[in-house]
């Protein structure tokens, strides 16, 4: 593991250089947050398909705008970091193309005013997540994470889908802006309660809501620029992103509150409780991004005054939101150079890196008092707000003491990830490390001091980017003014009990956390088997269904046909009311009646007989007797056709058939196989006969036989009328069915020559791996 | 008339139907041969009975007769009745080379391109031997 970032490898200039786009792209969106603070909105449209009256729209408010600068911004630090991170490693063009994608895709979701446009992007996040989980291929482990990732955010995003369809129906529009700007509430809506559930589907399968969240974690065998980026920063942040985009349309009611903030107090805590007891850095990372998706969907959950969102609360999740952008992206990035640098991340290997890491030592340091919410850092002035707004809502109590507790545990782990490896003495996994290029630093410094000039400059990050976020969700108060000094007051009491008590566990850690961590590691059930389990379930079910359908039993084929002939045809006739039954005993001559009387005891002679040749006899009999039919009802040429057939078939039955084995040594079937197929071939009987005598009921519909009729002397010159059709009106037909003589004729003799056999011989044998005797051994299985 | 012939095809169907689910080649064979003959007599008979006389014109007229036949399904029988003996003849040669193959009748030991556990018979195990 230490040897991945070969330093002598070449440089992947694609991927160097492909850090152009998302700073370019940064420096756009930067240029533009004056115009969007100032409380405009910004909008774009491209004619898509305009015949339809199609367009992709997009439009850009304070709170895409936030987004759209968390996704390039940290997007320029990602790629330049993955650019010295993965070199050497193998398919960068397609990785970088994917990375770019991802990011592209997730400008979308955030930038999108069409539902349906926000669903595709959505989509395409998930499609690029997968691929770049999926880097490392050739580990199983790789494969199952990103087929889970995409399985279990796929399934939201089709629930998504049906409420945002079900959404853009009962509104009477796809657009965001025309929801956003028309004030819908949906609220009073009767399908309100389908349209939340399936959104809400979509939302927390993407961000990671308890009991769904296990995916995340798994999804970090992903190189940990991806882990970075995607499942920290921006793709996770998806979900939280919706609920906040919807507020205005969906929130404000019962429903809404208690379920976003019951979710998400639960996914924050335990995410807490379970980030403390990982022992892989990467790990305890992803358990702290699923908490602070848990927190975010806390707290744009919090009811306000009157079907709004908690004004206040609003603030506090957009603000948390930056926070935890810019502190988590920095410790991915720091994880993944002490990762690079001494090959593993495992907690208990590490110790005094700093002297070998020293800037990015500098760089998670920050970054994690910034996580762990000390002043005067961005995150102190996070987690107050989260105080404040938690104590004041109507959730106040519960609220809080979640908050609380998870922001305890948070401590904990930042001290985890920013003590543990760095300081203590040098344990073998320093001594073997190699000191990093300036790549692989210069991200997370940036970012944690960015944290800290953020927490320092509180007013003009809130003025330009958090307020006109926020406002998005709810009304935000004129006058609204953060800072690092509200005064000595509870909630100041409450963030120094947070620290010193987040202190104490991280020293007591090994008394304290023994416990939870050997619960959760015992857990009966988690997201995870049931996940295992239903993707066994559906296997199972597949491979029972294919087995059952796809027998490979050429007889229960023949079955399900005559069975599904019976049922539908019978069912039709049943349903359209018709059954025609005849009136009055038919007139028939003696003749016929003979005539249909041999027919029937010639038919129950095949069926019946023990004798092949009688059989065949039989069969000869039947053709013949029906021809005669054919002869009675003015129809000579049929008849000599049939005739010559009947004489053909009965020739060559007789030469081929009784060279096959004969009856007296045949498989007898049970008597209830053999009532199950003289029942199915009853009902196929009477279907017919009912059939028949529905279609012989009314008079025969004659138009085109008397066309045919009156066409044949002017048309067709000839005075055989049925002659005249096969030759002239249907002679592409006649041509058909002459192809089809001669294909029969060529398979027919390719058949009798014998010069595949050997081949074909050898072929079974190889299929039975056994050696086959190459003969024609006469003896039968069943006579042996 | 047709109501006979109708119960007839409908004997004839059944009759071949139950021939085709025989766990015999040969007994397929058969049915295949029967069901062709129903198919015809079928599209015979829907065409209506009424007419006795075969579907010509005399010279210099030019309309049947009364009482002729319905000319149409003649014209679709005698294309079938060609179709279904090349069909029935590949079958028959099909069957046969089948049989020197893998020297059995019986379909479900056809086994070459879809082996399955021996569970998955049709009519639970086979008995053989003579009856």
């Amino acid at each position: 593991m230490a040897a991945l970032g070969i330093p002598t490898a070449r440089v992947p200039v694609l991927l160097r250089a492909s850090v152009a786009l998302p700073a370019a792209l940064f420096a756009w969106f930067c240029s533009l947050v004056p115009r969007v603070s100032s409380g405009q909105t910004l909008h774009w449209e491209i004619g898509w398909i305009p015949e339809q009256g199609i367009a992709l729209s997009f439009f850009i408010d304070g709170l895409s705008l936030l987004f759209a600068l968390v996704i390039t911004g940290i997007g320029t630090l990602i790629v330049h970091y993955a650019s010295e991170y993965m070199r050497g490693r193998p398919q960068l063009p397609s990785f970088t193309a994917f990375l770019l994608a991802f990011m592209l895709s997730m400008l979308g979701v955030v930038l999108a005013d069409n539902l349906i446009a926000l669903f595709i992007f959505w989509e395409l996040t998930g499609l690029t997540s997968f691929l770049l989980i999926g880097y490392k291929h050739e580990e199983a482990a790789a494969r199952r994470a990103a087929l889970q990732a995409l399985l279990v955010t796929g399934v939201g995003a089709l629930a998504m889908l049906a409420g945002f369809v079900l959404l853009g129906e009962t509104a009477g529009t796809y657009s965001l802006r025309e929801l956003l700007a028309g004030d819908v509430s949906l609220a009073d809506a009767s399908n309100y309660t389908w349209i939340l559930g399936l959104v809400l589907a979509g939302a927390f399968t993407k961000s990671a809501q308890f009991p769904v969240h296990f995916w995340l974690p798994n999804a970090m065998v992903a190189p940990t620029p991806v882990s970075a980026y995607l499942h920290s920063a921006t793709m996770v942040k998806a979900g939280v992103f919706l609920l906040a985009r919807m507020s205005p349309v969906l929130g404000g009611t019962e429903a809404w509150s208690v379920t976003l903030v019951g979710f998400g107090a639960v996914t924050a805590v335990y995410s807490a409780l379970a980030s403390v007891t990982r022992t892989d850095l990467k790990q305890v990372l992803a358990y702290t991004t699923v908490m602070a998706l848990g927190t975010s969907v806390m707290f744009l959950g919090l009811p306000g005054e009157a079907g709004t969102a908690h004004s206040t609360a609003a603030i506090a999740a957009v603000a948390f939101i930056l926070v935890h952008a810019l502190y988590k992206a920095a410790l991915f990035m720091a994880v993944g150079t002490i990762e690079h640098s001494t090959g593993t991340r495992d907690i208990a290997r590490h110790g005094g890196l700093r002297h070998v890491l020293g800037p990015t030592f500098v760089g998670t340091a920050l970054a994690a008092v910034s996580m762990a919410g000390l002043p005067p850092f961005i995150g102190f002035v996070g987690k107050e707000l989260l105080y404040s707004s938690a104590y004041e809502s109507a959730f106040g109590g519960f609220a809080l003491f979640a908050i609380a507790a998870a922001s305890v545990l948070i401590v904990t782990a930042a001290m985890l990830v920013a003590v543990v490896p760095f300081f203590g003495t040098m344990k073998q996994s320093a001594r073997d490390a190699h000191p990093v290029t300036w790549q692989l630093w210069i991200g997370p410094l940036l970012l944690g001091l960015l944290g800290l000039v953020a927490g320092v400059a509180t007013a003009p990050v809130f003025h330009g980017l958090v307020l006109p976020a926020a406002a998005a969700i709810a009304p935000v108060p004129e006058h609204f003014e953060p800072g690092l000094w509200h005064g000595f007051n509870a909630l100041l009491l409450l963030s120094l009990a947070t620290w010193a008590v987040g202190a104490f566990v991280f020293w007591q850690r090994p008394v304290i956390l023994s416990v939870p961590g050997s619960i959760l590691d015992r857990l009966p059930v988690t997201g995870d088997r049931v996940y295992d389990a239903a993707m066994d379930g559906i296997a199972r079910f597949s491979t029972a269904l294919t087995r059952r359908m796809q027998s490979g039993i050429q007889r229960r084929y023949i079955l399900a046909v005559f069975a599904t002939l019976a049922l539908s045809v019978g069912a039709t006739l049943v349903a359209k009311d018709a059954i025609h039954l005849p009136s009055q005993i038919p007139s028939v001559t003696f003749g016929e009646w003979a005539l249909v009387a041999v027919i029937a005891a010639s038919v129950l002679t095949v069926i019946l007989t023990r004798s092949r040749l009688l059989a065949i006899c039989a069969l000869g009999v039947v053709g013949t007797a029906i021809s005669l039919v054919f002869l009675l009802r003015g129809a000579p040429d049929v008849a000599m056709t049939q005739l010559i057939v009947e004489t053909l078939v009965v020739v060559i039955v007789a030469i081929v058939l009784l060279k096959l084995p004969d009856f007296r040594n045949e498989i007898r079937q049970p008597l209830s196989a053999r009532w199950r197929d003289g029942a199915i071939a009853v009902a196929v009987g009477t279907v017919t006969t009912l059939v028949l005598l529905a279609v012989t009921a009314r008079p025969p519909q004659l138009e085109l036989t008397e066309y045919f009729e009156s066409m044949a002397v002017p048309g067709g010159h000839g005075h055989n009328i049925v002659n005249v059709i096969l030759v002239d009106f249907r002679a592409l037909d006649t041509l058909g069915e002459i192809s089809v003589l001669v294909l029969a004729a060529a398979a027919v003799c390719a058949l009798i020559r014998r010069r595949s056999r050997y081949r074909f011989d050898r072929f079974l044998r190889l299929q039975a791996g056994q050696s086959a005797r190459p003969g024609r051994a006469r003896a039968s299985r069943e006579g042996a | 008339m047709e109501a006979v012939i109708a119960v007839l095809v409908g004997v004839l169907m059944a009759s071949s139907v139950y021939l085709m689910l025989r766990r015999n080649l040969v007994r397929f064979v058969l049915g295949l041969a029967l069901i062709s003959h129903t198919a015809n007599l079928l599209i015979f008979s829907s065409g209506g009975l009424q007419g006795t006389f075969p579907p010509l014109i005399s010279p210099g007229e030019l309309e049947p007769g009364p009482g002729a036949a319905n000319a149409l399904p003649q014209a679709l029988m005698l294309t079938a009745i060609v179709i279904s003996f090349s069909v029935f003849a590949f079958l028959l040669v099909l069957a046969f080379r089948t049989y020197q193959r893998l020297e059995t009748v019986d379909p479900d030991s056809m086994r070459s391109a879809e082996p399955v556990p021996a569970e998955a018979g049709m009519d639970g195990p086979a008995s053989g031997g003579p009856q």
